[in-house]
Parts: structure tokens; sequence; C-alpha cells
């Protein structure tokens, strides 16, 4: 039965790994949204 | 004499000149190399028996520290006066440059190992079980093979923030199975035993990467 | 395409769901390792997707240093982050499947000693990407990717030969698979894929997107508030 935990943890930590680096891509995603919003707004100042 | 070949000899003799002049960079190492020796005596005690077995891969991780700190200052004196600007605006090619860098380097390195190697043999007690000229050619390819690639990978480095952890970084992990080639043939030829797979691996190796080299390196010394 | 992504995102789930289950109630239990064995299941398809990922990056190296396209340049790193993640499964999955059958962590044995060998030139790669400058990071990168990629069978060789002279217990078993242990396997190798592919997708897009902003930072530190070049 000690197998199963050392099943449920390689999965388990797959998982993690994926998860976590799908996490870095979306936090910065959100991040350069953020930015674009701030350039499309001093983008409108520099055009009056 | 040939345009390139022409090129070469006299970058090499320029620089082997200065080295010789100034000697800064040459006592330094030197010194460098006996400290490691003394230092690695410490830590594997000579007098044990398993010492002289893992004696090979204790004198090739010698010289792979000397050969980095070698490395790093390839490009030191060409910085300093913007001669890789020059260089790239002639019409000069630019393999000429890197087998002009590489065998001083070589030439450099292999210095470097003849100090070292009789202080090994002497605190390690070691004896050549196997032909000793084999020992030479493992140590001609073995240091070739950390030359080639460390003197690109440091004109590499030259454009990274970091530059001088960016060297040993990008070499080591490349250098791999030329590391265990170089300490496996060692070992076997210590020991007596035959060393011919590593010896042709490491042959394919050089030839590989020296091949590989030369076609980046104008890629690498122009890269904009 | 922009619908495509959420439908390929939810078939994939899907696929690694009926992956998962054939890999833990579906497959048959092995003999000798018992349940821990499954893991097998998650381990190979993640080496299979890292090998094949780097592979792409090699490919995308050698087309960006031929036609300098910003794309392939993109496509190299995405290859290779991707990929390093995937190979990082590998080594941590390996030794938690080793411990329970060998009772060692690490065996030095031949394929977990080359994907670690494999994992270094990949990360060395990134910190290149990561620490040189601008315009030079996509020709050295790719210098880099080609003298990696040639170095891989170096790798293999000389770690066969090796293991050869100093065997060591071989992890994940030699010899024959059981046709439906490899059906699962298959399954889980599939479903993988698609997921790698879906992120590289992702991680392609915020570096398409990434650079497009840096570009528009550098446009706008070059002009002056009224649009005029400084």
């Amino acid at each position: 039965m000690r197998g199963n935990g050392y099943l449920f943890a390689a999965y388990a930590i797959t998982w993690i790994i994926h998860i976590v680096y799908l996490g870095t891509i979306v936090s910065r995603y959100s991040r350069l949204k953020r930015e674009i919003e701030e350039l499309k707004k001093s983008g409108v100042r520099s055009q009056t | 004499m040939s345009v390139p070949t022409g090129i070469t000899r006299a970058t090499l003799l320029k620089d082997l000149r200065l080295e010789w002049r100034s000697k800064d960079a040459i006592n330094s190492m030197l010194f460098f190399s006996l400290l490691v020796v003394v230092v690695f005596s410490f830590s594997f005690d000579p007098s044990a028996e398993e010492s002289r077995q893992i004696a090979g891969g204790l004198i090739w991780v010698a010289f792979l520290f000397a050969a980095v700190v070698a490395l790093n200052q390839t490009w030191a004196r060409e910085i300093r006066n913007q001669v890789l600007d020059a260089y790239r605006v002639s019409p000069a090619p630019a393999n000429s440059l890197f087998i002009a860098k590489t065998l001083g380097n070589f030439i450099f390195v292999s210095v470097l190992e003849a100090l070292m190697t009789p202080l090994f043999i002497a605190f390690y007690r070691l004896r050549a079980l196997g032909p000793v000229w084999q020992l030479l050619l493992v140590a001609v390819l073995g240091t070739w093979a950390l030359v080639v690639n460390g003197t690109f990978f440091a004109a590499m480095s030259l454009r990274t923030r970091s530059r001088e952890i960016m060297l040993p970084l990008l070499l080591f992990p490349i250098s791999i199975p030329a590391i265990l080639a170089m300490v496996q043939s060692t070992t076997a030829i210590l020991n007596g035993e035959g060393a011919r797979f590593w010896i042709v691996l490491l042959v394919t190796y050089d030839l590989v990467f020296t091949t590989v080299c030369l076609l980046l390196f104008e890629t690498v010394l122009n890269a904009e | 395409m922009k619908r495509a992504f959420p439908i390929l995102g939810i078939l994939t789930a899907l696929l690694l769901s009926y992956a998962l289950y054939m890999a833990l109630i579906g497959a048959p239990t092995e003999q000798t390792m018992g349940n821990v064995q499954r893991i097998f299941y998650y381990h190979v398809p993640s080496a299979w997707t890292a090998f094949i990922l780097f592979f792409v990056n090699f490919g995308a190296s050698v087309f960006y240093l031929i036609k300098r396209q910003p794309a392939a340049d993109i496509v190299a790193l995405v290859s290779a982050e991707v990929g390093v993640v995937f190979c990082t499964v590998v080594l941590v999955t390996g030794p938690i499947w080793a411990r329970p059958v060998w009772g060692i962590w690490w065996t030095w044995d031949m394929r977990l000693t080359s994907t670690l060998v494999l994992w270094l030139i990949y990360v060395s790669y990134l910190f290149l990407r990561r620490f040189s400058s601008g315009g030079q990071t996509p020709l050295l990168a790719a210098a880099l990717a080609v003298l990696g990629a040639l170095c891989v069978p170096f790798v293999y060789f000389s770690i066969w030969f090796f293991r050869t002279q100093h065997p060591q217990p071989v992890m994940g078993g030699g010899g024959s698979i059981d046709p439906r242990m490899l059906h699962v396997l298959l399954i889980n190798w599939l479903a993988f894929s698609c997921f790698s592919f879906l992120v590289c997708w992702s991680r392609y897009r915020l570096e398409r997107l990434q650079r497009d902003v840096d570009q528009a930072h550098a446009l706008e530190s070059l002009l002056d508030p009224r649009g005029r070049v400084r």
C-alpha cells in the first residue's frame, strides 16, 4: 500500500509542475494586458 | 601564404608575444593551477587506495577549472581595445580569428596541464600501467574539446550580463560527453585497460564541434 | 483561429482525463512492482514529449539561422521552455518511481542520466536567452541550440557505453511490454502531446504580445508627446 502513496505523489507533482508553469503564463498575460491599456491611454493623449 | 592562414598566424603570434611580455595571465594561472592541485590533495587523500582509482577524474576536473579561468580572459584584451569592432568591419574571415584564439588557448591550457601533471603524479604516486602515448593523445584531444567549445562560448558570453559565470554555465553541459570520455579513458589507461571507444568518441566529438564552431563563429561575432 | 483554442482545450482535457482513468484503473496491474508501476504512464510520455519539443527547438533554430524570421525564434524559445518543463517532470517522477522499487532515489541509470544532461543543456539555453541583451539573443540562442542538439547523440553514446562498463539497475525495465499497457501508454502520450501543443500555443501568443508591447515602448521613448521624433 506504500506504493500507492508514491503513485499519487508522482501524478500530483506532474500536475503541480504544469499548473505552476501555466500560472506564470497567465499572470504575465494579465500584466501585459494592463500595460497595453496604459499604452493605449497614453497613446490617445499624444494624438491630441 | 593565403590570407586566412596569414591572419591566423599573425593573431596567434601577437597573442603569444603579448602574453610572454606581460606574463600577467600566465603567472596567475600557473599559481592557480598549483593551488587547485594542493586543494584537491587535501580534499581527496592521496594515500588512500580509492583516490588512486579516481585520479583520472581528479586530474581532469582540475584541468577543467584551469581551462575555465584561462578561457574567461580569452577576449578580455580585445574588448579593452575595441579590437572586435575593428575585426567586424575588416574583410578578414572570422574563422581565422577563431582558430587563432582557440590555438592560443590550447597552448595556454596545455602549459597549465604540463605544470599540474607532474604535481599530480608526485602527490598521488601515479603509475601508468598502459601506454603513455595514449595518455598524451587523450590529453590533446580532451584539451582541444574543452578549448574549442570554450573559446566559442567565451565569444558568446561577451554579449551577456554576468559574463564570467555564463562561460562555465554554457560550457559544462555540452562538454559532459567529452568529460566522461576524458576521465574514463585516462582511468582506463592508468589501469592498463583498453580505451579505444573513448578515444574514438573524443576524436569524433572534436571533429564535429570544431566544424560546427567554425561554421557558426561568424554569426556569433557579427550578431547584432 | 481564436475559437479553435477553447475547443481544443476542452478536447485535450477530456483526453487527459480518459488517459488518467486508463492509467490508474484501465491498465492491468504489473506483477512485480504493483501499482507504483503506473507512474510509467506519466513518466515515459513526458520524456517523449520533451524529446519532440527539443527536436522542434533544433529545427526552429536552424530555420532561424537560415531565414532570420522572428516567428522561428519564438518557436525555438517556446519549445525549449515547455520542453524543460516536461523534462523536469521526467526527472522528478523518475526518482519517485525508483524509490519504492529499488530503495534508492537515483541510480545513474542510462535513461535518467541522459535526460538529466539534456535538461542541463536546455536550461543553459534558457539562461543564455535570459542573460543576453536584445538584438543578439535570437542568433546566439540559435547557435547554442545547434551545438546542444548535436551534443545529444554524444550524450547517449557515451552514457550507454559507460553503463555497459558499470552496470546499474535499469529503471522502467527492459524487455517487452504487455500490449494493453502499450495501449494505455500511447493514449497518455497522445493526451500529453495535445496538452504540450496547447501550452506552446499559449506561450507563443504571450511572447508575441510581449514583443509587440516592447516594440511599442521602444517607439514611445523615441517619439516626444506630440508624436514627433525626439
